[in-house]
């Protein structure tokens, strides 16, 4: 147009588009990555507990890299009710006591917006703050390896509550809650194949999370070993927001295999469940430890999940005194009727993990944290008893398989390795 | 591959194709309108999502029957995201008329991320099933038997663009807006009120934009506050793939992103390369033709 002084033509505007895209994306990660104050049990911050026995002359820190904003903030929510409950009940009861003197536990809480970048910064941050003996998360397996390299170069003891991810404890430094996706695959294909007695099972998975992947590829792995076929295998890019995979679906119930793994974030089943039944599929689903959240039974209207079975840390049908204990706290320190999920539980465990290795070295520098840690060699948490006596930081503890019934998660059977 | 599984896949193509179609045409009326790429487009589609959550959650314990409350509950959602594209529109839009046009569409970012985070706050972060808009039903078609929601998306969503081209091409207002689309300086000394218009296009984007929700909701259900996001992506791609501000380009370009996503997964090896076709498909298409499929080169400078 004639008369105006910014002349733009066609292609400009789209290269401008796009790196405007681009800058919503930097913004967007940025801008979740909000430093939270030290938070937590520090005297008179929460919990009437943590204040009656906040006597403590010292204090010691942990850093608590979570996954509070972003595209599944439940996970950053859970992680921190998991945290504050451990921290505030270690306080309430007097403490870690180092070389006879009591110190209270307190945490400095950093958001990584479930996004990889800050995940490291956050990580990064915590090795260079000298208060902070050891850190604590992140939960999602991604987030994770974005601070692998950072905690092993800079020697401080990383507890990852829930991320499964195989190769992340190959880092000296880096410890885990939970069994890792390698157990968690090889459970869900053994199970399928003598228990379920499946002969078939198709896959469909996020490619872009090593979480669902590695769970995939495990499956798929032992599941031929043992005999049977995988049908499909097939994936797609969460990255990109993905909710029609009618494509993929369409595929697998022409192949009606018996078994529709879908180890993906419980947000995404329904979609997936939904669509898989629509194109016609009428076997079995299963599911990996992401699944456990109760949302997805509210959101099942329409019973597409009965029957469905997927592998959890704990259930209350066979937990222990300590864990029927620490779910009826949950019900009245939060005031909800809903059971802690998986994420709370290990977050729970991972704040006493860290509590067992500072008792155990006597010391809480970060490296006698690290001695600590390997020395447990029986830790009896809430979502089960860990050994860490495969000499790396993945203990060796018991899955659960669940079964979606009535409504419900119910127990089902206890894998132990 | 049996004709069963080439209709179910047909319609599964005309189903996400019709959602991109409209997601792309509510995006693209403001640029061709206002020649401002509108990026807070993706929060108002989430608003329009959370209106459609709450009102019809609220409609359902009440009324029993669906087809009523979604006339209602997209009337609803109609209203109240034209008031905020309104609002929009004269807070960080109108003030910078004469800014260069890299700062008004910083803008529009900055205001879309504000909605964005106002629904977090609002909302919570909580993900959210819509409620079934659409009966759940399903109905024989040559044998095979298909939900009557994935039917309903492709009626309604055509339904939508054969009354906005009415409007276009038959009203006084779809006059003038081509008009002004054409060249807003000529249109003004012809005595439309430009302004006026523009506005226009705005509340046209976002009634658009509400009926794609709704469509959206229906066909998968789960959302959480950052919905507008993945779509905002979709839409942008496939208003630029038929060539931004050209309507029948938009719907275009919103077909061939659908075919991409269902043509793709069958054909290659790894379902998840779809991606990686849908954007070279969008880089081929703007090398040879840089005004994208339907865009025409006078329309083009601003």
């Amino acid at each position: 147009m004639k008369g105006r002084v910014f002349q733009f033509n066609m292609r400009n505007m789209i290269f401008t588009g796009l790196s405007i895209l681009i800058l919503i994306a930097l913004v967007a990660c940025g801008g979740a990555a909000a430093v939270t104050e030290p938070t937590g049990a520090e005297p008179g911050a929460e919990g009437e507990a943590a204040q009656a026995a906040g006597e403590f002359e010292e204090y010691i820190y942990f850093g608590l890299n979570h996954e509070l904003t972003g595209a599944f903030p439940i996970i950053g929510e859970s992680s921190k009710q998991g945290v504050d409950m451990a921290v505030n009940e270690i306080n309430a009861n007097g403490g870690i006591v180092v070389d006879g003197k009591a110190y209270g536990l307190a945490y400095k809480a950093l958001d990584n917006g479930f996004n990889t970048d800050q995940s490291a910064v956050n990580a990064q941050e915590f090795a260079d703050d000298e208060q902070i003996v050891a850190m604590i998360g992140p939960n999602d397996s991604d987030m994770c390896m974005a601070t692998q390299a950072i905690v092993t170069e800079e020697e401080m003891v990383a507890i990852t509550p829930w991320s499964t991810l195989v190769v992340l404890t190959d880092s000296p430094w880096y410890f885990r809650a939970c069994f890792d996706d390698s157990f968690q695959g090889e459970i869900l294909a053994k199970y399928a194949y003598e228990y379920e007695d499946a002969k078939t099972a198709a896959i469909l998975y996020d490619m872009s999370n090593p979480y669902n992947e590695g769970i995939a590829s495990r499956f798929n792995e032992v599941y031929t070993q043992l005999g049977g076929t995988v049908v499909e295998y097939l994936s797609y890019n969460g990255k990109t927001g993905e909710t029609d995979f009618t494509s993929q679906m369409t595929k697998i119930a022409a192949a009606q295999p018996d078994i529709l793994l879908l180890p993906n974030f419980y947000e995404e089943i329904i979609a997936q469940t939904t669509q898989a039944r629509d194109m016609g599929y009428t076997g079995k689903f299963m599911g990996s430890d992401t699944w456990g959240d109760s949302s997805l039974l509210e959101w099942d209207t329409e019973n597409l999940l009965e029957g469905a079975l997927w592998v959890g840390h704990y259930h209350k049908d066979v937990a222990s005194d300590a864990a029927l204990e620490f779910i009826a706290n949950y019900h009245e320190i939060y005031g909800t009727e809903k059971d802690p999920n998986d994420i709370v539980a290990l977050n729970y465990d991972a704040v006493y993990l860290l509590k067992t290795a500072i008792e155990n070295a006597g010391s809480f520098e970060r490296s006698a944290i690290r001695d600590g840690m390997l020395a447990i060699d029986q830790f009896v948490g809430v979502t089960g008893t860990m050994t860490f006596n495969k000499g790396n930081g993945t203990p060796t503890k018991s899955a659960v398989i669940n079964q979606i019934s009535d409504g419900q998660f119910k127990y089902l059977d206890t894998i132990v390795p | 591959m049996n004709i069963n599984i080439i209709i179910q896949q047909v319609i599964n193509f005309l189903q996400l194709g019709s959602i991109y179609a409209l997601c792309a045409l509510s995006f693209t009326m403001v640029y061709g309108v206002a020649r401002l790429v509108n990026f807070a487009h993706g929060s108002i589609f989430g608003v329009s999502m959370y209106v459609l959550f709450f009102a019809s959650t609220f409609l359902f314990e009440r009324i029993k029957s669906p087809w009523f409350v979604y006339v209602i509950v997209l009337i609803i959602a109609s209203v109240v995201t034209s008031l905020i594209a309104l609002l929009l529109e004269s807070a960080a839009y109108k003030p910078l008329k004469n800014a260069p046009k890299i700062a008004v569409v910083v803008s529009s970012v900055g205001a879309g991320m504000a909605i964005q985070y106002l629904i977090l706050n609002l909302a919570g972060s909580k993900a959210l099933r819509m409620p079934a808009l659409i009966p759940n039903l399903r109905i024989e078609l040559a044998g095979i038997p298909v939900p009557l929601y994935k039917i309903m998306v492709i009626v309604i969503a055509i339904l939508t663009m054969v009354i906005l081209n009415v409007i276009i091409k038959g009203t006084r207002l779809g006059v003038a807006m081509r008009a002004v689309s054409q060249d807003r300086i000529a249109a003004g000394f012809m005595g439309i009120d430009t302004g006026r218009v523009v506005s226009a296009s705005f509340v046209f984007g976002a009634v658009i934009a509400s009926v794609a929700a709704s469509l959206y909701g229906t066909a998968y259900s789960i959302f959480a506050y950052d919905v507008g996001e993945g779509i905002i992506w979709w839409s942008f791609i496939a208003a630029v793939l038929g060539g931004i501000g050209s309507i029948s380009g938009a719907v275009l370009g919103g077909y061939i992103i659908g075919a991409i996503s269902i043509i793709a997964p069958i054909l290659l090896p790894v379902s998840s390369y779809k991606d990686i076709v849908a954007f070279a498909v969008l880089i081929i298409v703007l090398l040879v033709k840089p005004t994208g499929l339907m865009g025409k080169k006078d329309i083009e400078k601003i």
